[in-house]
């Protein structure tokens, strides 16, 4: 159960998508959505496929991972597409009671839902190819400009890494204290709604206390190595941006041309 | 009850880059009434395997037998498994979760669908096993010391009357005299209840004045399989693996280098005092 969360998990590789600097990569992600919001009918979507199919390539990413991170999202996704078919006025395709589809409808629901899939597909490949560290110092550096204007940029950052260093570490805890308890005779997979929610009270309360002594012991480790944060901070990793960072920028500027061209 | 394994394999997360095998073609059984002693250094599966004693992982390969039953059938009862084999994890006091200790102790048998009446009894036994008063029955369990914490965890498996109890470490972190008094309890249930115990500790001592047989894991497998007596004499093979023997018997070892005529299998201090006792007597 525990095992399936796969979004925003780092999958360890040393592929050209890996490598990339993490600045670029953020950068490119938001472009990647930009240029998705631009495509307008299907050959748009049939390119960007080709395209988004080449970066999974090229980032060794076994497909079976890139869909799994689908699966939490999958009712929204099916929300979306129906009320789409049924919300949009036109002609008529056929009717369910009192709900009319319409080709204009079902149109817009089959773009709306490759705009989704692609939406998670490549946000997903960004967590699946850089380290949360890695993550967060980019953000941190893409952050900077504006710390002028008060933005707590470090401070986010290093909010951020504590946090997804975090996941795991609760996930692990999450499943020994289920087993704990599975041990005990609790029961978390069956029952109705109401039972698997009070169910859940025996985990919980032990996980809330654990991660509010991890975070007490985290802030004293910090604190007795003198961690002050913010300003004069200097790093161990310097990022620097390399061949492939460029090749890349290329390759993003001739996708966004090619789609704007089809449009 | 008994348990059986037969050829047991078990991989964590297979089928991603993170795939680490943490047992392989493990074979043991383990009789009715034995106290085991699991030992083995960090990693070599010994969690691993004693979470599948009770269905808690299934294995990839091989079968685990619980009084003969193959609890690795789909039809088996896991919840009744894990009423008769009780698992106490590392470090049990953060799995307290109720309001208070009598709640918390009454949740395994609450789970067993017990009457009111019957949990009362039940909790209050254990309670007795670990040698706490009723005093604390209705204090939070978040207001305890560590070690009243850890026995209020053991008293939370032990009132569901486990027939094999199995205990990952139950003295981690504990204090000297906490320690050997729980040390002390578990015995106690193993002899006067006859219940099955398996014992996981990285205490030498611990080990050699509890267990009737210990079981060694390495990498995964059963290194070694024999009685305290045999296994503690096999020193070299023991630090191999990152282990060692008690330290009593490196002084025994000490001795007979320097020409002691004292026996080889002394792995108690209790064992060392009366075999030196005896020397002294016949020399004067």
């Amino acid at each position: 159960m525990i095992k399936d969360i796969t979004l925003g998990q780092y999958f360890p590789g040393t592929s050209p998508v890996h490598r990339l600097d993490p600045r670029i990569k953020i950068i490119l992600t938001l472009l990647y959505i930009f240029a998705l919001f631009t495509i307008k009918n299907f050959t748009g979507y049939i390119l960007f496929a080709a395209f988004t199919t080449t970066i999974i390539y090229i980032s060794t990413i076994p497909v079976k991972y890139v869909f799994k991170g689908l699966k939490p999202l999958l009712f929204i996704i099916i929300l979306t597409a129906f009320v789409n078919m049924f919300m949009t006025g036109g002609v008529t395709l056929f009717t369910i009671g009192p709900l009319v589809a319409t080709y204009e409808g079902v149109e817009i629901a089959v773009m709306m839902v490759l705009r989704l899939l692609f939406l998670i597909i490549g946000t997903s490949l960004l967590t699946f190819t850089t380290s949360p560290i890695l993550l967060t110092d980019g953000i941190e550096k893409l952050l900077n400009p504006f710390k002028r204007i008060g933005v707590p940029a470090h401070e986010l950052a290093m909010m951020m890494t504590i946090a997804l260093r975090f996941i795991p570490t609760l996930l692990e805890e999450t499943s020994k204290i289920m087993k704990a308890q599975m041990a005990r005779g609790a029961d978390f997979e069956s029952g109705n709604l109401i039972k698997r929610a009070q169910g859940l009270v025996p985990l919980l309360v032990p996980l809330f206390i654990s991660a509010f002594r991890r975070a007490d012991e985290l802030a004293i480790a910090m604190e007795s190595r003198c961690y002050r944060g913010g300003d004069q901070r200097t790093r161990m990793k310097q990022l620097q941006l390399s061949k492939v960072d460029y090749k890349a920028v290329a390759l993003f500027i001739i996708l966004i041309a090619v789609l704007l061209s089809v449009r | 009850m008994s348990v059986k394994v037969e050829n047991l394999s078990y991989t964590y997360m297979i089928g991603t880059p993170f795939e680490k095998q943490a047992l392989q073609g493990v074979n043991l059984e383990i009789k009715k009434g034995e106290f085991i002693g699991l030992i083995g250094h960090t990693g070599s599966g010994k969690s691993t395997l004693i979470q599948h004693f009770n269905g808690l992982l299934k294995p990839i390969k091989g079968k685990i037998y619980i009084n003969d039953i193959d609890i690795t059938e789909k039809k088996v009862k896991l919840k009744e498994i894990r009423n008769a084999v009780g698992l106490v994890f590392q470090y049990p006091e953060h799995q307290l979760f109720e309001e208070t200790v009598y709640k918390d102790i009454a949740f395994g048998p609450g789970n067993m669908g017990l009457a009111e009446e019957q949990i009362r009894k039940r909790v209050h036994e254990a309670l007795k096993l670990v040698g706490l008063n009723a005093g604390i029955l209705e204090k939070s369990p978040f207001e305890l010391s560590g070690g009243q914490k850890r026995r209020v965890a053991i008293a939370g498996v032990m009132a569901m009357k486990p027939e094999i109890l199995v205990l990952d470490e139950p003295t981690a972190g504990l204090d000297p005299a906490g320690r050997d008094d729980i040390l002390f309890q578990i015995k106690a249930l193993h002899t006067k209840l006859g219940m099955t115990v398996i014992l996981v500790s990285h205490s030498m001592e611990d080990i050699a004045r509890l267990v009737d047989r210990i079981i060694v894991m390495h990498e995964g497998t059963v290194a070694m399989d024999n009685t305290p007596g045999q296994v503690f004499t096999e020193v070299e093979t023991l630090e191999e693996m990152g282990l060692s023997a008690p330290q009593i018997t490196y002084v025994v070892r000490q001795l007979r280098q320097r020409g002691l005529n004292i026996r080889e299998d002394i792995f108690t201090i209790h064992q060392a005092k009366k075999e030196l006792l005896a020397l002294l007597e016949g020399m004067k």
